[in-house]
């Protein structure tokens, strides 16, 4: 997986349908990719659920938040309408995980990406890089710390 | 690891024994169904080991999952004014089933509360201050879902019933 100091790699994907979501269009924010194996997971556990929940603290730190799985938009939008989700799920469908290779988190067993965050600064750099095991909810406090350090710089 | 942040404190809501070798803090959500299904075996776990354990509970309520949550914490907060707080609690979790936003002042009146009274704290500023300060503890100590559990301020990677079987080997 990339590293802390490496320039994130760029990428253009659809989020909801019409919406396409460039990343160097978000040069002068911090970025978070929370890149995860696949929506419908139970809703209680769910990490995209928990990131719905603390927006309000990325947005303090002037983060976007993106989520990305291999799962097409159809399948996002449909996911988000019924989780309420106010984030875009970027869909890494086609060619399938190419987002998720260029970051060194695609998981060639399963044909998903695996459960990694990424934290990009103003810069386009990656700041915080984290792996967690593809069965457990990484939380917030992670990514929350690295964007307290960035502030901190 | 995941520690709790804060560490507990006087505003929270203690059940037990303060001299108790271990405590447990639950982090949860009244609409969750899964802390309703930890409910009865929290239950069991403190009547298994008695004044060994002491129970807290922090508000960790998911408001765009559940429509719900937020208002329950507040309920059991308002409650909590009145000295009910637990009463509210196993209440609430009780009735999880029917809950919807005519149950709290039914819950009120069935563990007496001065309903007036309760209704104003239920929609006051400082209780939601005090909702949204567990929530921001959540965040910072690594709550990744409800329940989420620490143990003596560890967080424990694993469901109420794996919480059980720990309890059960460490005191054996």
């Amino acid at each position: 997986m990339l590293e802390k100091g490496t320039i994130a790699p760029d990428f253009e994907l659809n989020a909801r349908p019409g919406e396409k979501i460039k990343l160097k269009d978000f040069k002068g924010k911090n970025v978070i990719l929370a890149f995860y194996p696949a929506d419908w997971s139970p809703v209680c556990s769910d990490q995209m659920a928990l990131y719905n929940e603390v927006l309000r603290y990325f947005t303090r730190h002037d983060a976007e938040i993106f989520g990305l799985s291999v799962d097409s938009m159809w399948c996002h939008a449909a996911f988000a309408e019924n989780r309420n989700l106010h984030f875009p799920l970027l869909a890494d469908f086609e060619p399938k995980g190419a987002v998720a290779k260029a970051y060194g988190v695609y998981d060639e067993k399963t044909g998903t990406s695996e459960r990694a965050l990424f934290v990009i600064d103003k810069e386009g750099k990656i700041a915080w890089s984290y792996l967690s095991p593809i069965a457990v909810n990484p939380g917030a406090d992670g990514i929350l710390a690295a964007l307290e350090a960035l502030e901190q710089q | 690891m995941s520690t709790l942040k804060p560490e507990v404190n006087s505003n929270d809501h203690i059940q037990g024994n303060d001299t108790a070798s271990v405590t447990i803090v639950e982090f949860g959500d009244y609409q969750c169904q899964f802390c309703g299904d930890a409910y009865p075996i929290l239950k069991e776990i403190e009547e298994a080991f008695g004044r060994q354990i002491r129970f807290v509970f922090r508000h960790f309520p998911l408001a765009n999952a559940h429509q719900y949550a937020v208002p329950a914490a507040l309920a059991a907060e308002a409650a909590g004014l009145q000295g009910k707080f637990w009463e509210m609690h196993d209440a609430l979790f009780d009735n999880q089933y029917r809950l919807d936003g005519d149950l709290f002042d039914e819950l009120a009146e069935t563990i007496d509360l001065d309903l007036e009274r309760f209704q104003q704290d239920s929609v006051s500023d400082a209780l939601r201050e005090k909702v949204d300060n567990d929530f921001d503890s959540g965040v910072r100590s690594g709550v990744n879902g409800t329940p989420s559990f620490y143990v003596n301020g560890t967080k424990f990677d694993g469901g109420v019933t794996d919480l059980y079987q720990m309890l059960k080997d460490s005191t054996t």
